[in-house]
Parts: structure tokens; sequence; C-alpha cells
């Protein structure tokens, strides 16, 4: 049994834990509320610039495309714009569906073997706890901005009265929330119990998990359950974002510091780890390229210099056969 | 092969449990049967390549690495992700979702969960990790990563030659990483230390020298060539009159050197032969670029240079205008993704224009290489054949769409547009086994060697399976591709798993149901085989 | 092909974007508002719960109050003093309460919370 996800879990539980107990106890408020988020926002910053850097110094030699549609060649055939696209717009409706409607994924399948024979069936349910997963997340992060923006402008406050629509108790119940709490749990379910998932997982895929429901948790138990002082929240919110840090007066409570902690500890995650797909699906050569390159030139920077076989070494070779066989040779 | 197991028995013993070990801890079999034969160092000599100490086999304990083994490794992979940027792509942006987990054809027929293309990847990232990212140095095993040791090396070889860069799981994989580019710099790395196989090195070293694979000298290229000719003469009456380095010509036309040496690629050389005569084309062909194919693809890129560059080197120097290319596989992934970034600018030559129909190939305007199936689509589309489809009635016939095409070009609707003209019973395999998410023959990429024949007819069962599929349903008994390893591969495969289904190349069907001027009647197809089947239609 | 000016461009918009609190509110020093009491709840000194539990659980307790007339009928409330109130937003609550802007609305618009309490309830200076 892959027992990764415990270390994982683990990591969790202690972060949270070090931020209550440190704000609650040790009164390290400034710590976690001042300090730490700064350094983490720099660090992912530094970080993500870093990596996407990284990334940029290599040059993509070859127009290496998978193309998953009929290609542009005779008029008269339908070629598959999007799938196998021959010109920008065409990439960047390919790349728009990736980003935003993961289309890849959504072909996903599964391969079953019934009696002697294989069959594949489609499944839907990796892309659609993905899909619930990443937009609740964005949900919940732009309605977020209601502490860091004041006045807070008009559309966060629809997105946020959009969220809470079925008027569920009080304080009201956001969907975001709990969809992105339900996504996360299934997708880190599915890691334990699935067994070929649960075979290729490690520490680093069960961690950004529990991190993840660890931020929803705290999130969902200060909302509803352990209240905090909101109006002091987003004082220490505010402050952060202008410059003019300070620890409110009114005590906000240790569960704000762990839910603030772990998310800082995401965002100094985020360039060192796999959540660096965010902005690696960007650049991907087999999805970002048209498939022209048997029209357009396209240049390699590094193009080595080999050592070929030329012709006059191969007639050399062969000039005695080939003049017997009666082939042309350019020397006799 | 007393030994080898009946189709039924591989069938059931297709197991998807998982060992108990992790795959870290899981050594890779390699015992014989089990791996490719490794290259002869005659062959590494010839082309300059790095060679290992002594002769050696994956089965060996020690495989006598250089002294400086894991140096070499280290700066090769250096090199590597800073030549590539799809590498170190592919190296950070996997989550491991497990989608691409059962996409691939070998995963499906083996069970390996090393086949999967995540763990196939996870090999070399295990390795970057602890070399190249900060995460991996300070958390170690915790953090996935893995110190090279010579077992790493070992596992390397085995799962890099159970890939046929076939690349299906790059169309599922949500970041598009694709296995065929791990494979490919994984292969590369080990090509550095010496260790490759001698299917793909031989070939190499043959088509370095002698223009083709098979290593055909240019005088025995000819005869062979003038022997299809005399089988034509036999078939239709017609002689047809290839010629060869001939400077002036209009087109060059290249093809793999399978076709000119075994069948049933040889009947698909003939359907070429008869309808370059039929529509009185000016081409040449060549015996010092007589290959089409490229192992150099499976070693490096450097390695896919130097072979290829024979195609422009030789339509250069015999003053051609534009290249026709035969049907192969990983041929059209060289001229369509690389060629003429490695090789070009191809300015000498002329933006391609079908002389019979005056179509111009806007899609080849900077290759100036059009593919076959384009070409002859274009000739039936504007009515320039006469075709007799009934002459393969007997064919009732399904089409393999080869890895290549399929998804490093997209040449899909082209050759079943053929297909549909030139025959009158087609039918396809079901959706999630063609186009796009087409599977493998199991051997491709260099795999196609004796040695490994469980594996290939593991890898190959998905493809078999779809086949079986419509020949039970429509009575399929021809499978037509465009790949000359398909055309190598297939047969093997369908005679063992689907027993009764032949395999052609799209040009055969072509030359049997094309009417040629001055054709005397046909009583026999290019296999010289009667056009009709008799009595013993119901053979099922 | 050189891409790398996209690849900045694309950074920069991406920073400029995580970092939009900063420059929205540039310039702009807001102070978390104070909740203003009435001459009443100043002598009052004490709530139905004390200050601080008020504050985070008021939302609560309203939600329960409705709950319980409206549903139940029942219409006392013991506070922690024991001393019992009447459940009612308008009548008990808005008695001290009176100035709805600088009590309730002031905390209500800069957390975003949009109590549903006036969609029936109508407030103080409307009745007066």
């Amino acid at each position: 049994m892959n027992v990764h996800y415990l270390y994982s879990l683990l990591a969790v539980i202690i972060l949270g834990l070090i931020a209550y107990a440190g704000s609650e106890g040790a009164g390290l408020t400034w710590l976690f509320g001042l300090v730490i988020p700064y350094v983490a926002l720099l660090i992912f910053i530094v970080g993500f610039a870093n990596r996407v850097w990284g990334w940029a110094k290599s040059p993509v030699p070859f127009r290496i495309p998978t193309t998953a549609g009929q290609q542009k060649s005779l008029d008269w055939i339908k070629s598959s714009s999007i799938d196998n696209p021959s010109s920008t717009p065409g990439v960047i409706m390919r790349m728009a569906l990736e980003i935003f409607l993961f289309r890849s994924l959504f072909r996903n399948s599964r391969v079953e073997i019934s009696g002697d024979r294989l069959s594949y069936k489609w499944v839907i349910w990796l892309w659609l706890f993905a899909i619930l997963f990443h937009y609740s997340f964005l949900v919940v992060v732009i309605r977020h901005m209601r502490f860091f923006l004041e006045p807070i402008p008009f559309v966060i406050l629809m997105i946020d009265k959009v969220d809470s629509i079925f008027q569920v108790g009080s304080p009201v119940v956001y969907q975001s929330g709990v969809v992105l709490f339900a996504a996360a749990t299934v997708l880190l379910l599915r890691r334990v119990f699935v067994p070929k998932v649960n075979y290729i997982s490690r520490a680093a895929d069960y961690f950004p998990l529990f991190l993840i429901i660890g931020i929803a948790f705290t999130g969902i138990v200060m909302r509803y359950f352990a209240k905090v002082d909101v109006v002091g929240a987003k004082e220490l919110a505010m402050g952060l974002v202008t410059f003019s840090p300070g620890i409110p007066d009114a005590s906000i409570g240790g569960i704000f510091y762990a839910h603030l902690f772990l998310v800082c500890v995401l965002l100094a995650y985020i360039p060192f780890s796999k959540l660096m797909h965010m902005g690696g699906i960007f650049l991907s050569p087999t999805r970002n390229l048209a498939n022209n390159s048997r029209a357009k030139r396209h240049v390699n920077p590094w193009n080595n210099p080999v050592k070929v076989h030329t012709y006059e070494e191969y007639e050399d070779d062969f000039r005695d056969k080939m003049i017997e066989a009666g082939l042309p040779v350019e020397k006799e | 092969m007393a030994d080898f197991p009946k189709p039924k028995e591989m069938f059931d013993s297709i197991d998807y449990a998982l060992p108990e070990k992790q795959w870290e801890d899981v050594p890779p079999d390699l015992s014989p049967g089990n791996f490719c034969y490794p290259t002869k160092r005659k062959n590494l000599e010839y082309l300059g390549l790095p060679a290992n100490k002594d002769e050696w086999s994956p089965s060996d304990e020690d495989w006598n690495l250089p002294d400086n083994w894991q140096t070499i490794i280290h700066e090769g992979f250096k090199d590597l992700l800073g030549k590539y940027r799809s590498l170190k792509i592919f190296m950070d942006t996997c989550v491991r979702c497990g989608a691409c987990a059962d996409k691939c054809h070998f995963f499906i027929g083996t069970g390996d969960p090393k086949n999967m293309p995540v763990l196939r990847a996870e090999l070399l990232r295990s390795v970057y990790r602890n070399d190249f990212t900060m995460a991996g140095k300070i958390l170690g095993s915790i953090g996935g990563a893995r110190k090279l040791t010579k077992d790493v090396i070992k596992e390397w070889f085995s799962y890099f030659y159970q890939c046929s860069e076939c690349r299906r799981c790059s169309v599922y994989c949500p970041y598009g990483i694709d296995t065929a580019e791990i494979t490919m710099m994984g292969r590369e790395l080990l090509t550095l230390l010496g260790l490759n196989i001698n299917w793909i090195l031989e070939p190499a070293a043959n088509c370095f020298r002698t223009g083709n694979h098979l290593g055909i000298q240019p005088h025995a290229f000819k005869e062979m060539v003038e022997f299809f000719c005399d089988d034509i003469e036999d078939i239709t009456g017609v002689r047809v009159n290839p010629t060869f380095n001939r400077k002036g010509a209009e087109i060059l036309f290249v093809t793999p050197s399978g076709d000119v040496f075994a069948d049933p690629g040889t009947y698909t050389m003939m359907g070429y032969l008869m309808l370059f005569e039929h529509i009185g084309l000016d081409y040449t062909l060549s015996t010092y670029a007589s290959e089409g194919g490229n192992f150099g693809l499976f070693t490096s890129a450097d390695m896919m240079k130097r072979l290829n560059a024979k195609m422009y080197a030789e339509s250069k120097r015999l003053g051609v205008k534009w290249i026709l290319g035969g049907e192969c596989g990983h041929m059209w992934r060289v001229i369509n993704q690389y060629m003429e970034t490695m090789n070009g600018p191809a300015d000498f030559l002329e933006v391609p224009v079908s002389p019979i129909t005056g179509t111009r190939f806007a899609n080849a305007a900077s290759t100036k290489m059009v593919h076959i199936a384009e070409f002859t689509a274009d000739l039936i589309r504007n009515n320039k054949l006469k075709l007799d489809p009934s002459r393969n009635d007997k064919n009732i016939v399904t089409f393999h769409d080869s890895c290549n095409p399929a998804r490093g070009m997209g040449l899909f609707d082209e050759p079943r547009y053929v297909l549909k003209n030139v025959c009158n019973n087609f039918y396809d395999m079901p959706e999630s086994t063609i186009r796009e998410q087409t599977f493998c023959c199991g051997s491709g990429s260099g795999l196609n060697t004796e040695e490994i024949m469980d594996l290939r007819m593991r890898g190959g069962l998905p493809r078999a399976n779809a086949v079986q599929y419509v020949h039970d349903k429509y009575g399929v008994n021809m499978l037509a591709c465009v790949c000359a390893i398909d055309r190598a591969a297939l047969p093997p495969l369908m005679d063992y798993w689907v027993p009764g289904v032949g395999v052609t190349g799209l040009h055969e069907l072509v030359g049997n149901a094309l009417v040629m001027e001055g054709e005397t009647e046909r009583t026999v197809d290019l296999r010289q085989e009667p056009l009709k089947e008799e009595e013993e239609d119901a053979d099922e | 092909m050189n891409d790398r000016n996209y690849i900045i461009i694309g950074l920069v918009v991406f920073f400029a974007l995580l970092t939009f609190p900063v420059w929205y509110n540039l310039g702009s020093a807001s102070s978390a508002p104070e909740v203003v009491l009435t001459e009443k709840a100043k002598e009052a000194k004490i709530c139905i719960e004390d200050a601080d539990f008020m504050r985070r659980e008021h939302m609560q307790i309203l939600n329960n109050w409705r709950d319980k007339v409206v549903r139940e009928d029942k219409r006392t409330y013991s506070g922690k003093d024991g001393k019992e109130y009447d459940v009612s937003l308008s009548n008990t609550c808005m008695d001290c309460h009176s100035n709805k802007a600088d009590f309730c609305d002031k905390c209500h618009t800069y957390t975003a919370v949009d109590p549903y309490c006036w969609d029936c309830h109508t407030y103080p200076e409307v009745t007066k």
C-alpha cells in the first residue's frame, strides 16, 4: 500500500497547528499575519517567474504539435482547424479549449477486458471533478477579493451574490467553497482508492490536495462554525495590500491564522511543484504550435551541424557496381 | 518458438493487478525474450557513436559502462534540457492525474505499470528532480527524486525500448505531455553510453552508407525494382519503365526501402510504379536517397538529420522540382515536423504542383514534399484515373491509421478517400481505435524485431482487437495501411490474433483498381492471386 | 521562433492581475469602520450577549430568531444574564441600534455582506 499520503497529511496538519498555536498561544500574530504573507508572495513571484523563464530559455527546436484531427492539405478536404490547427487563430482556439475546458482530459476513456475482448468506455469523472475543482477554486479566489479591495467593485459583489444565491443559513453558504472542498476530496479519494492512480501517486501529489482541502476546511470552519471577526480579517488584509501592515486590535482568531498560513504555504510551494502546470500548459509544444511546418519554414536556433554521407562518398563506394548496372554516375 | 503462448493464453495472462512493491523497487525483467538485442559494436563505430567498453547483453549483471557514465548522463541531460523546451515542460508539469495510464497499447497488452506513460516519464523525471530541481535535492525520495544508479540505466533501457513513440498518450494528456519526446530523450541519453539496439542502429548504419535501411546496394536496388516491372508486365501486359538517379526529372520519388524488399510492401511498390506510368509522371527513383524511413529518429535528432539529409541533397543534385513521398509512417513524422527545419531551406526546389491536375500543394510550400496519398487523392478527385474498384471486391477492407501520419501530421481523410474510390467494401474500425486515437501496430520506433515477439504481440493487441471487431461484424479480411513498418509488423500480428486478415498498402489496392492504358484483361491481382475468390467465397 | 517576448508579456499580465489589489487600493488609505453606538445603546452597556460574541454571532442569532418566530412562534429569548428579550429585530435590536447606517451598514459594506433582513423588515428611520 502506498502510504505517501500519510506524510502529506501529517505535514498539512502540523503546518496548520503551528500557525494556530503560534498565533493563539505564542502571540506570534505579526509573524503569521504580516511577515509570512509577504515572504510567501515574494517567493511565489520570484519562483514562478524564475521557473517560467527557465522554460523560456530553452528553445523549441521543432514543431511537434500532436495532431488530433485532419490536416489542412487539399482544398476539398475539410481540415480540423482546432484539433489540428494550421494557423495562429486555430492554435489560440485550441489553447483556449485546453485551458478553459480541459479538452484533452475530456477525451478520457477507460479500457476494460470483457470476455475475450478489449473495450473502451468514455469516462467523464476525472474531467468533471477537475473542472469543478479548478473553477470553484477560481471563484473562491475571486470572491476573496472582497477582503483586499476597498471599495469593493461591483463585479466582485455580483460574484459573491451569485455564489450564495440559495441563501442557505447565516452567514449564507457559498456554493464554491462546498464544491471546492468536495471536489478536492474526491480527487484525493481517487488517489487513495483507485489502484492505478494510487500506484503512481507520491507525496508531491497528496500534499497539494491536503493543503487545499486544509485551506477549504479552515475557511469553512471559520465562516460557519468557529466564527472569526471578519472586519478584523479585512483590516489585516487591507493593511497588507496597502503596505501599511498592522495587526488589528480585535482578536481575529487562531483558525484565521491557520487558514492564512496554509494559503501562504501553498503560494510558496507552487513554483517548486507540479502546480506549475498552471504556467506550463501555455508553453506545451504539442499544443501551442500550428501544424504548418511543411507550409512554412521554421528555424531551429541550435541546428547542429552533422556529418553526412555525401553522394560523392556514396558513388566512390559503389561506382563500379553502378556503372555495371547501367546507373548514371558523376565520375566515370 | 515452441513455448510461445497461444493467443488465448496470452490474452488471459493480461493482469492489471499492481505489484506489492512500489515501482521504484521493482527491477525490470531483463531475461532473454524481454529485451531487444544490443547493437553490434561495428554499427556504433561506423556511425561514430560512443561505444561502451565491450560487447554486452542486457541480461548481464555488468553492462560495462564507461567509467564516467554518471557524468555523461548528467551532462547529456543538461544539454537536452537546454535544447528542448518540450523536455523541461514535460518534466515539470505532469500532475500524475493518470489519464494516460491505459492509453498505451503496451500497458494494455502487458499490464506492466511502468508501461503507463506517466511512469515511463517518471523514470526520467525522478532523475531530473534529483539532479536539476531544488525540491528534489532537498526532499529526496519524498519529493519523488531518485539517484542515478546503474539499475536506473537498466530500467531506462528496458522501458524506453518498450515505447513505440506513437504519441497516443499525448492526445489525452491535459498538458500535451508527449511520451514519444520523453522516449526519444531517454534513448538519446542511453546512446551516449553506447547503449542502443541492433534493430535500430544496423538499419541506421546501413542507411548512412547505402542510402537505405536494408543495406540494398545501388545495382541490387535497380534489379529489384526491375523485377517488379516484370511482374507488372505479367499481370497487366503493360511495361513500366522507372528511371534511376536521372537528372532533370521533374519529381524525385522516395519511399521506404521496405517497399522494394519484402511482401506485402512490394505490391505497394508495384502500385506506385503502375500509377506513375499510367499518368506519365516525369519522375525518378534514387539509389542514394533510397530510403523514406528514418531510424535516426529512434536514436537522436542528429542521427535523424544525418539520414534525412540525403533527400534534399539528392533532389538538388538531380535538379528535380519537388519530392513525392511514399507510404511510410515515421518517415512522414520526420518530413512533416522535422525535415525542413533540420535540412532546409529547400529553396532550390519549387512549390509542388501536380503536373497532371495542376493542383498546387500549398500545404507543402516550404518542405516541397507531397504525400502520395495526397497526390493520388487529388488525381482521383480530378477524374484523372480510370478505376475499377470491383477488382478489389474480394477484399473487405479496413484502414489502420499509422501512428505518425495520424498524430504527427493528421493524414486521415486522404487515404480514406482513395480507399473508397478503389474498393467497394470499406469499413472503419470503432472510433476509439482510429484516426487520432489509433493504436500502434506494436512494433513501431525500431521495435520490429523478432526477439521481443511476445511484447510485440501484446503491444499490437489493441489494434488486433479492433480489427477482430470489424472482422466479425463485416467480414473484414484486409487491413490497409500507409506505413512500411505496418506492412512488416501487421501480418504476423494478424496471423496471431485475427487469422484470415491480410495486410496491404494503400497503393496496392490502387494498382489493382487502376485501369491502365493498353492493359490486357486482368485475371490476377498484384499478388498474382485470382481476382475473384472462386466458390470458397464463404469461408467464414 | 522567438517567443520570449510573449512569455514576458504573459508573466507581466499574470503578476499584474495577481497584485491587482495593490494597484486598485493605491492612494486610498482606508481604515476599518468603527461601529457607532447610539446613546441608548451606550447607556444599556450590554446587549443580549457580550459584545465580542455579538460581533461574531449576531447573524446566527438573527437567523435563529427568524426561524423561532416564524416557524415555532416562540417570541422570547433568554440572554446570558437571564434577562428575557422579545425576539424581534425591529423592536428589540433596532430599539437601541436605531442607527442602521452607522451600526449595521458600515461593516456590512466593508466586507461585502448583504443581509436579506431588509427584504422584509423596514428600517426605523422609515417607520419614524
